[in-house]
């Protein structure tokens, strides 16, 4: 890992500390007030804060877990080289269109 | 493991020490030998009892006996120690287990090969740089300097090969340079004599370098001079962070 990714990593996790821990809350406050699927679309409509909120969820998480998961596979299964940073940056990609993608949605936009 | 002098009226058997030792190269096993245990023996003196008295071609390393050397460094019940200051009657019960050093190639029982240890040394850039025009002069380093006292921190260190046995991250992936010459690393980063920062910092970043640690802390819970690599290894990530910074 070079600084670039280090940094990358750390910062990410920052942001993702409180990302997670809103999420989390938001999910569990919105199931136990017994909102249904209808109620929390509603909610989430056009709602712009919502939607910053998931992109940058989106793109840190895009970030961080493909760091993470070249270290593991870098010790484990001892890949090396530059077809495990191809697969890792495809891997990225595929988080942020997916990720993009469902936010989205849920603002529907 | 507690074992009192014998008085000399006493007639019952002398405790013995059962001992397991590792033998032959990697794909060795243990042997078990029994050796009389005595008060304040050390674990150096067992293997040294079992090579004089039961088998000499037992092949182990030590020299100084007294702490300074650290060539007599074993994995002990486990744990990577100095055999010279631990005493049997310290450990847990039960028979006494010698490995030699993990995360190294066995040349033979519990000797191990250094030399990927040192060259790991020589590869994070461990030694002093004095650049081409070395000042006439001695500099002048303030002992409450914070960069004199970084480097005290790590300085002691006598190149064991503790903390590198302890380190997980060396048995995941060979190619990292390890917590010693990370450390060593460190102690130079903060010599203000030095003139070979930039390189040394280029050499302790990368998939073998400083920011591969997970932080476990095991080099810091094992070193037997109660250094703590960890933190060294902490100072070269914000160093090579700074470094990125000031590049651009």
């Amino acid at each position: 890992m070079n600084p670039v990714l280090y940094l990358a990593q750390r910062g990410t996790a920052f942001v993702l500390a409180f990302a997670v821990t809103i999420h989390l809350i938001t999910i569990i406050y919105a199931v136990r007030g017994g909102l249904t699927a209808g109620d929390i679309l509603a909610r989430t409509h056009g709602n712009r804060a919502f939607l910053a909120f998931y992109l940058t969820f989106v793109v840190a998480a895009a970030i961080h877990a493909p760091i993470g998961l070249r270290s593991v596979l870098r010790e484990w299964l001892h890949w090396r080289g530059r077809s495990l940073d191809v697969i890792l940056a495809l891997f990225s990609v595929s988080l942020v269109i997916l990720g993009v993608r469902a936010a989205f949605a849920v603002y529907g936009a | 493991m507690s074992v009192q002098e014998k008085s000399k009226n006493d007639t019952s058997p002398a405790p013995v020490l059962i001992v397991q030792v590792w033998r032959g190269d990697k794909d060795g096993a243990f042997q078990t030998f029994e050796v009389p245990a005595r008060a304040n023996q050390t674990v150096l003196d067992v293997v040294t009892e079992i090579q004089r008295t039961q088998d000499e071609t037992l092949s182990y390393r030590f020299a100084c006996r007294v702490g300074m050397c650290g060539s007599c460094a074993m994995v002990v019940n486990e744990r990577p120690r100095w055999t010279c200051r631990t005493r049997v009657d310290e450990l847990e019960g039960g028979p006494l287990k010698l490995e030699p050093l993990r995360n190294l190639p066995i040349v033979k029982d519990l000797t191990v090969d250094m030399e990927p240890f040192f060259n790991k040394w020589r590869d994070a850039h461990g030694y002093f740089e004095p650049g081409e025009n070395p000042p006439a002069d001695f500099a002048i380093v303030e002992p409450s300097s914070p960069e004199r006292q970084a480097a005290d921190e790590g300085i002691e260190c006598i190149n064991c090969g503790v903390c590198y046995s302890a380190c997980d991250v060396v048995s995941w992936n060979e190619e990292y340079l390890g917590p010693a010459a990370l450390n060593r690393a460190w102690t130079l980063v903060n010599d203000v004599r030095d003139c070979g920062q930039d390189a040394r910092l280029t050499a302790v970043t990368g998939d073998a370098g400083c920011h591969s640690c997970h932080s476990h802390m095991s080099c810091t819970e094992f070193c037997p001079k109660h250094l703590s690599p960890t933190f060294s290894i902490a100072g070269l990530k914000r160093a090579t962070s700074n470094k990125l910074w000031r590049r651009r």
